[in-house]
């Protein structure tokens, strides 16, 4: 077994920084391994959430080397081990302690999202007839595990701090999930516009880069929206034909 | 809602990654400037933008000009004497306009000319943002617009195309026909994988189960834009190469290879 180094963020809101520590690795463990060891062995106090080890929870996200991941799913070797690997919280939000920040922010944007509203049921017995076509395209947002690695690395909220503009990423997947779905009648193209701040989104592209499910974030779900938000606001020819198309 | 969170601002560049990441923005930032600098130089020259069927894509359509290829005649009268002419001024701004306005270029020059952000997870160097929520920016919902014009100028370089084989003897095929070929395959590729096409041919609708004709076609555009970035490099280097081989022949620098 080899060591190695680790650079380990210490510290509460006030005061904190890289405090270093060695762990012995083996054949594959992933950065979580070495925390737990770190953690068992030399500094019991530490503090990290995670859950599922698995990949599945999104409770372990940290970055790695400067790179929003989760601890557990990144492989000790896949990294450089030859220098120190730095281990800090995410930085879009407030920390707490050591490897441990405050999401909470999240689940209050969440509950301001207009919730799935269905059309009336399609039959008697309260069911919808769907075709699979058309549900595919927001069965992948529905692959998400709110690790909030997206919010993180989204310059944003990570450097500009718009918390109370931009909904970020996770949750214009979120959004996309519910506006896409054959059954929803709800239209929060305004909010996304006004409250949610789908304007501020510069397409870097860095939301999809990071996701550890694969969701094509800009592409599928971000983008779509924004040209939505275009149909309804900056398009005067669809303005134009909206006027004009009888109504039901 | 006013959320307290306590966050610390980094410096520009701050970062903990360790590998190269400006690498990609540099060379983004080499290769749009250098098109942009041939691109505009090829503009300004007027000339030696024909050989014999062969019409370079910057000047493509020629509405007005010297060439045989001129659809109204040479300068029109109305043209103020003071504002230098070259037939390139009339069009180049719809795909100018097309690229500057795409989401992949947008996303691209962003990180690469005004460091918004530098790269990911990379500290930036300005305190305020706006981003496209405001002008100037927003205009850049207009990009719709850019592509109407854009799917009819592919639809007509295609016809260059068919036209770069009508040579003074008849029916063949060179190498600038083969290259100006190559060119409209990849500027298709390019604009039918667009973003706002993608939407307008059936990513607006929750259900495209009950229209067939527009779900195959929202299958093949977002095949194309799979691979949009791709396309968009690809095509910005096949339209300057087709300038520089129709400009080089019409020079005398290189004669074309009849391959037909």
């Amino acid at each position: 077994m080899a060591a190695a180094k680790f650079k380990v963020w210490r510290g509460d809101a006030n005061t904190a920084g890289f405090v270093d520590y060695e762990a012995e690795v083996s054949e594959g463990m992933v950065v979580l391994d070495a925390v737990h060891q770190i953690q068992a062995e030399q500094a019991n106090d530490l503090a990290v959430r995670w859950n599922c080890k698995a990949g599945k929870c999104g409770s372990c996200s940290a970055e790695v080397n400067g790179h929003p991941k989760l601890m557990c799913m990144t492989r000790l070797d896949d990294l450089p081990l030859e220098k120190p690997v730095t281990i800090e919280p995410v930085r879009a939000f407030s920390h707490v302690k050591d490897l441990v920040t405050d999401v909470s922010w999240n689940y209050q944007v969440k509950k301001k999202i207009k919730k799935f509203n269905p059309k009336p049921p399609d039959f008697e017995d309260g069911t919808w007839k769907m075709q699979q076509e058309d549900i595919d395209r927001v069965q992948e947002f529905r692959k998400c595990i709110e690790c909030f690695l997206c919010q993180d690395v989204c310059h944003v909220l990570r450097d500009h701090h718009l918390h109370d503009n931009f909904i970020g990423p996770r949750h214009y997947v979120y959004t996309a999930a519910l506006e896409m779905h054959p059954l929803d009648t709800e239209n929060r193209l305004g909010d996304l516009k006004e409250t949610d701040g789908i304007g501020y989104c510069n397409i870097t592209k860095c939301c999809t880069k990071v996701c550890p499910e694969h969701i094509t974030i800009t592409d599928n779900a971000i983008i779509p929206l924004k040209e939505r938000v275009v149909d309804q606001f900056y398009d005067p020819v669809r303005k134009l034909l909206r006027i004009l198309k009888p109504k039901k | 809602m006013t959320t307290e969170l306590t966050l610390i601002k980094r410096r520009f560049g701050e970062t903990l990654r360790s590998d190269a990441w400006w690498l990609q923005p540099v060379l983004v930032f080499c290769g749009l400037t250098a098109f942009v600098i041939y691109t505009t130089w090829a503009a300004f020259q007027g000339e030696h933008y024909h050989h014999g069927p062969y019409l370079s894509p910057f000047y493509a359509p020629e509405i007005f000009g010297d060439s045989e290829h001129s659809w109204f005649g040479p300068k029109p009268g109305w043209w103020p004497t003071w504002l230098p002419f070259s037939p390139a001024f009339l069009i180049l701004w719809a795909p100018a306009g097309f690229r500057l306005t795409c989401y992949y270029y947008r996303g691209a020059y962003y990180k690469a000319f005004w460091a918004d952000p530098p790269s990911c997870a990379v500290g930036e160097p300005r305190n305020g943002y706006r981003g496209e929520s405001a002008f100037p920016l927003i205009l850049q919902n207009m990009h719709r617009f850019f592509l109407y014009f854009a799917l009819i100028f592919v639809a007509l370089l295609a016809f260059d195309v068919w036209k770069a084989t009508q040579f003074d003897n008849g029916f063949g095929i060179g190498l600038g026909t083969i290259i100006l070929a190559i060119n409209v395959f990849f500027l298709g590729g390019y604009t039918l994988g667009c973003h706002s096409l993608r939407h307008l041919v059936g990513g607006f609708m929750d259900r495209l189960s009950g229209t067939p004709i527009r779900q195959k076609a929202y299958h093949c555009v977002s095949c194309l834009n799979g691979h949009h970035m791709r396309w968009a490099w690809m095509s910005l280097c096949s339209v300057a190469l087709s300038d520089v081989y129709v400009r080089l022949c019409s020079m005398g620098v290189l004669s074309d290879w009849r391959i037909l």
